[in-house]
């Protein structure tokens, strides 16, 4: 038997793509697709082959530079959690108009539930948007399967794919056999130089080939070898079921022979025969879809009637949140299990800013600045500086998306909330603050930013952050007058000299940027375990 | 042989190694194995879990379903309850460090959380922190949990000492021996109170 490795959905993934003879990972961190790239980074393999695995600034650019690595004939992935597709969604819906050159893969990290984010949107919708094949495995195996079908089928049609995971999927371990690694394509032009250039003249053509490449597509996945139908000899109901949803659909038997036919589906579009069949030869159909009801609704359609589909629409499975094996066992009609009741006396850990963290000294000096102004002037944004929101320090008032402190903050001042501030990190600032900020030297707005710069992208387990040591220069760069770029030390110990100095910005009627600078003490505590290991 | 197992604690408490030694140790034995994790937010002192289930047989799903975990172990008393709606009402075993940490405003009065145990039919509850510190590790709490609860993991004492073995091997042969004498302490521990 071949050896089976144990390893994360993540990492399966980040296996499969060197296997198959990837030539650049691109990616942005955000839980929980963060260690497919830290899995290549950390790879002895990979930097052997000088794979290229450096993080980027933000998702676009992760994604665009992908699109160039495919471009000049390798094979790229780009990684992101869901909410980096929006920020990379003008890239990726116009690389399905260019097509791909090298294999390319965008894998796309959802959270249904919301364990780690703002929101649980499901990026199948991208994936039908932009009118390319998406895959969604249901297992570890799969994933790191698909890796070198998604390549493969990426090169054949000259389209990226979409890979869909889940937090679960990601985040859970299990064995995974490896299949013959392939070596790295050779630089390679694109046969048409002008495959890429999106002039109207050019996308309209580009566009009608995707439109007609999608037949070829819909009959991919009707002999994909994710999508598969079981037959079962109780016809009163059908299951369509998607990616992981499979698992606990199959918990709830434990012989593993489900009485009713199965359509699994891991590869869309949806194979249309497959489904037809289905529906001709069930009473009802249950869909099981772990995210939005997207298979169903567009199975359901607008129009009533036909036959009964059952669902989230229809309250058999409920509207938001993760699937598991017991609200598939209540779908299904199967007895539910329940354990022992939890104690009264339980009450909530919510996570928090650790003992030590220069964020806490960063909100005492402002909250104390703010005191004697009505509340609600503190717009914010994504990092373990989020946590400024809970008790005990109540510092913010807003948590969007990346970068929106500072364009709210301005937002806000051209409405007349005066002083209004700004809290963003560092590496958020780089991902996508800078523009903003750019926005308001231009509009000479008052509003007063606190770069919280800890040198690191903490809230992701620490990895490098961008702009770190140049801060002050893109600040200037933008327009910042230089008087207004102040450098504080968030310490206890200058606590007094750091109230004075947010008090002089906030009375300054223009842009001022305030830099609060001290490490993050766990980025220090590796940063030292590293180096005396 | 197949084992339900969900891990509990607070963020950084040591629960992944937990799951990787009892990992390494079915795999030896040709065992599948899924292993589930929620990482990101919760890590900053927040409530972990984990979910590590282990079978002769092909396992389907990464998550256990309610009442049918055969095993709860944890290295914090108050989240060992957190989890009790997995626990199987009928042979579900708890395994939990009796000592607190508390890094919130409102934690419940330890007795209570305590009497909350107690009434457990089945359950182990030991001072994991002061016995890794008796084996000469303060570390080591969350292997001394591991000890109590090797009894119920269907596998020989001695994987568990294999895979530490392993899974600390470039630690140095002090950490190694530390970490047995902290696994031997918990399930010496169990033996007497079970
Ligand atoms: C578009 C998008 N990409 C990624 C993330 C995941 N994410 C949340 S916070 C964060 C890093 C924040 O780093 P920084 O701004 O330096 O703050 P710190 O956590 O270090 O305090 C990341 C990558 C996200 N929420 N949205
Ligand atoms: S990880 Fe770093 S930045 Fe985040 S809360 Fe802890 S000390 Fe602060």
């Amino acid at each position: 038997m071949a050896k089976k490795l144990l390893l994360l959905g993540d990492e399966a993934i980040a296996l499969g793509a060197l296997d198959a003879g990837l030539s650049g990972i691109y990616a942005y961190p955000g839980t929980p697709s963060t260690e497919i790239t830290e899995y290549v980074q950390h790879s002895k393999a990979a930097k052997e082959k000088n794979i290229h695995c450096t993080w980027s600034t933000n998702e676009k650019t992760a994604m665009e530079a992908a699109l160039g690595m495919s471009y000049a004939g390798k094979r790229a992935m780009v990684c992101m959690k869901h909410v980096g597709l929006n920020v990379a969604a003008d890239p990726f819906i116009n690389s399905a108009i260019t097509g791909a050159n090298g294999g390319l893969i965008v894998v796309s990290a959802d959270d249904p539930s919301m364990h780690s984010s703002q929101n649980e949107q499901d990026s199948r919708f991208y994936g039908k948007f932009a009118l390319v094949p998406i895959f969604e495995p249901s297992s570890q195996q799969e994933a790191y399967d698909m890796v070198h079908y998604g390549f493969n089928f990426s090169e054949k049609y000259k389209t990226p794919v979409l890979l869909r995971i889940t937090t679960r999927m990601a985040h859970s371990r299990s064995g995974v056999v490896r299949i013959e690694c392939r070596d790295q394509n050779p630089l390679q032009m694109p046969g048409d130089l002008r495959q890429f250039v999106l002039l109207p003249g050019i996308a309209k053509k580009r566009y009608k080939n995707l439109l007609n490449t999608q037949m070829h597509f819909i009959e991919e996945s009707e002999n994909s070898p994710f999508n598969s139908y079981t037959d079962g000899p109780d016809k009163s109901m059908g299951i369509l079921v998607s990616g992981i949803a499979l698992n606990y659909l199959m918990e709830n038997f434990p012989d593993r022979k489900v009485p009713y036919p199965v359509l699994k589906i891991g590869q869309y579009p949806m194979p249309r025969k497959l489904v037809e069949k289905l529906f001709a030869e069930c009473g009802e159909v249950l869909i099981l879809e772990d995210g939005y009801p997207m298979i169903e609704e567009l199975i359901r359609g607008y129009i009533p009637g036909g036959k009964k589909i059952r669902g989230r629409f229809d309250g058999t499975i409920p509207r938001t949140g993760e699937l598991n094996p017991n609200i598939l066992a209540v779908a299904l009609g199967l007895t539910d299990t329940k354990g022992l009741p939890v104690p009264d006396l339980v009450v909530n850990r919510p996570p928090q800013l650790c003992s030590g963290c220069p964020h806490i000294d960063s909100y005492k000096a402002l909250n104390e600045v703010l005191a004697a102004l009505p509340k609600g002037r503190v717009f914010s944004d994504i990092g373990c500086y989020t946590l400024g929101a809970l008790a005990p320090y109540e510092a913010i008032n807003s948590c969007v998306d990346m970068g929106a402190s500072i364009t709210m903050a301005k937002g806000a001042a051209d409405a007349g909330l005066i002083p209004s501030v700004a809290v963003i990190g560092d590496s958020t600032f780089t991902h996508s603050g800078i523009t903003g900020l750019l926005d308001a030297v231009n509009d000479k707005s008052p509003v007063t930013v606190l770069i919280l710069d800890n040198a690191t992208t903490a809230m992701t387990g620490g990895q490098d952050s961008a702009g770190t040591g140049r801060l002050e220069d893109i600040c200037k760069a933008l327009g910042v007058e230089e008087n207004h770029i102040r450098v504080i030390k968030p310490l206890k110990k200058y606590h007094e000299e750091n109230v004075k100095i947010i008090q002089e910005e906030l009375d300054y009627h223009g842009v001022s940027v305030i830099i609060p600078r001290r490490e993050c003490i766990v980025a220090i505590d590796k940063r030292m375990r590293q180096k005396f290991k | 042989m197949k084992k339900d197992i969900i891990l509990a604690g607070v963020g950084g408490q040591g629960i992944i190694s937990i799951a990787s030694i009892i990992g390494y140790a079915a795999l030896q034995e040709k065992m599948f194995l899924k292993q589930s994790e929620v990482h990101g937010m919760s890590q900053r002192g927040g409530d972990v879990m984990s979910n590590l289930r282990i079978s002769h047989d092909e396992i389907a799903s990464d998550l256990i379903p309610y009442g049918q975990a055969d095993l709860i172990i944890s290295v914090e008393p108050l989240e060992s309850l957190r989890y009790l709606g997995y626990l199987s009402p009928e042979q579900g075993w708890l395994v939990t460090n009796t000592t607190p940490f508390n890094n919130i405003p409102n934690y419940p009065d330890l007795g209570n959380v305590m009497a909350e145990i107690n009434k457990l039919p089945r359950h182990i509850a030991l001072d994991a922190d002061t016995l890794a510190k008796e084996a000469g590790s303060a570390k080591s709490a969350n292997i001394v949990i591991l000890g109590a609860a090797s009894p119920f993991l269907g596998l020989g004492y001695e994987k568990f000492e294999d895979a530490i073995r392993f899974i600390f091997r470039t630690k140095g042969d002090e950490v190694i021996e530390k970490n047995l004498a902290a696994l031997k302490l918990g399930r010496e521990f169990a033996d007497r109170n079970i």
